[in-house]
């Protein structure tokens, strides 16, 4: 299996590594924004309360949410890894000191990855406290009603806030994670980037917003 | 003053040898506008020369674009503001009359600064002795057309095959990449019919002579590409990436060391 560990330490290797992570996290956000669209589905949250039973529940889901926490890790852990050894490669990040009067070609998201993954990863903590912590280990307000809880949070001002700056920076990571992925992964070719591309800027606009329909949505809902 | 004559402040990076702390020395130089950038700088070291100081060692050679000698981050930029062009095809008719221009040499940890404005970019040269060249057997002149290569085919390798290894890319990227340079050589060489036969094993040589140089790892940021003098597109980047897995998922072969 040499080759194998060869391979995956490899810089190649390594950029693999994070280019299908990436994807699968994509995948997830993808059916994690779908699914808690039964958040709109009725008023009292039937619908909501009924799918996050079934995804708690169900075998398959949960084999795969394993995957999903290490795959969660592996991006985060090799991310800061990449970008330490980058740093010591390029020796600091302001190496040049005529730079401040340079124009960058390069997009702010393309080179800030890291630092945005790292935001990312704070408001996914903070998620997983207030909804998978509760649900899962310390008891909801009231048994077996997420919807309660869903609703309960976005009424505060500050977790709606927090959710929308963590909602963009998820989508000005995806702007750059999205093709690049595919970079990666060798698919850069005349016929198909244009199509790539247009893909990834969809799913980095669309995805953050569908999410962010849903604090908005029970702030003003209480407001009302 | 003559009206094609402009005064500039340069700050210049002036460092002793690797082991010595640089920094930046300022210069008052008078160019005309029809001067070449390297040419202003050997203004620059007459005036040195003749107040008996040290002048500054920058790289030169061919001043004509196509060897890949010079190299210069100039206002931050490798070889400066133009697109598509070196540090000796940079006129000074781009800059205006009492401009600063700040002068830095390459910044990446495999390319040790040698003195001022000097990197040492055998780091390149490492990658391209790794599997950068073709195997051909000594005797008689080869027939010229003995290959038949279709015109797209050749263009698409000749593009690759621009690269001059000056190392602009891994200057400008923020991670101190050298994927640019190993992808063109790669490319270029796995288009052509000739350089097809070793493919594989040219591939994992060169990714992984490329590793042990200490060339930061490719984010697909885009930043080699705006500031390649020879305009390399990262499409070859991806075409690296392609071989590679081949090599390794397809073949038994591996790096040689």
């Amino acid at each position: 299996m040499n080759w194998v560990v060869k391979f995956l330490t490899s810089s190649l290797g390594k950029k693999l590594i994070m280019s299908l992570t990436g994807l699968f996290l994509c995948t997830f956000l993808l059916v994690h924004m779908i699914g808690n669209l039964a958040l709109f589905a009725d008023a009292d949250g039937h619908s909501f309360n009924e799918y996050a039973e079934f995804m708690a529940h169900n075998p398959l889901i949960k084999t795969v949410s394993l995957g999903l926490y290490f795959f969660i890790f592996l991006h985060a852990v090799q991310g800061i890894a990449i970008w330490a050894s980058n740093r010591n490669s390029a020796g600091g990040s302001s190496r040049y000191k005529g730079s401040e009067k340079a124009k960058t070609e390069a997009s702010a998201a393309s080179r800030n990855m890291m630092w945005l993954g790292v935001l990312i990863l704070a408001f996914l903590l903070l998620h997983m406290a207030q909804f998978w912590l509760k649900a899962k280990f310390t008891g909801l307000t009231r048994e077996g009603d997420l919807y309660y809880e869903v609703s309960l949070a976005f009424q505060q001002e500050w977790v709606v806030i927090v959710y929308l700056l963590g909602l963009f920076a998820l989508s000005a990571h995806l702007l750059h994670g999205f093709q690049s992925a595919f970079q990666t992964l060798g698919l850069n070719h005349k016929k198909y980037t244009s199509v790539v591309k247009a893909i990834g800027l969809a799913f980095a606009i669309l995805v953050p917003l569908g999410f962010a329909t849903m604090p908005i949505f029970f702030y003003i809902k209480e407001m009302l | 003053m003559a009206h094609d004559e402009i005064r500039l402040t340069l700050n210049v990076w002036r460092q002793k040898s690797a082991g010595q702390a640089g920094k930046f020395e300022s210069y008052q130089v008078t160019a005309n506008t029809h001067m070449s950038f390297l040419e202003m700088l050997d203004v620059l070291n007459e005036q040195l020369n003749s107040q008996k100081k040290d002048p500054v060692a920058f790289e030169h050679d061919c001043r004509e674009g196509i060897c890949g000698a010079c190299s210069l981050v100039i206002n931050g930029r490798p070889h400066g503001p133009m697109q598509g062009t070196t540090t000796c095809q940079l006129h000074m008719r781009h800059f205006d009359d009492g401009d600063t221009i700040w002068i830095e040499p390459y910044r990446a940890k495999a390319f040790p600064v040698v003195k001022d404005l000097v990197v040492d970019r055998s780091a390149f040269d490492r990658i391209i002795q790794s599997g950068g060249y073709v195997s051909v057997n000594t005797g008689g002149t080869p027939d010229g057309n003995a290959i038949p290569i279709e015109q797209e085919v050749a263009a698409k390798g000749f593009n690759a095959a621009a690269c001059i290894g000056c190392g602009a890319c891994v200057a400008a990227c923020p991670n101190a990449s050298a994927m640019l340079f190993t992808s063109a050589k790669v490319t270029h060489l796995a288009t052509m019919p000739q350089g097809h036969v070793e493919a594989q094993q040219r591939v994992l040589n060169m990714v992984s002579q490329m590793d042990g140089e200490g060339f930061g790892l490719c984010s697909n940021i885009g930043a080699c590409e705006a500031e390649c003098p020879k305009e390399i597109s990262i499409e070859n980047i991806a075409q690296m990436n392609r071989e590679y897995i081949a090599a390794v998922f397809g073949s038994n072969r591996q790096a040689a060391k």
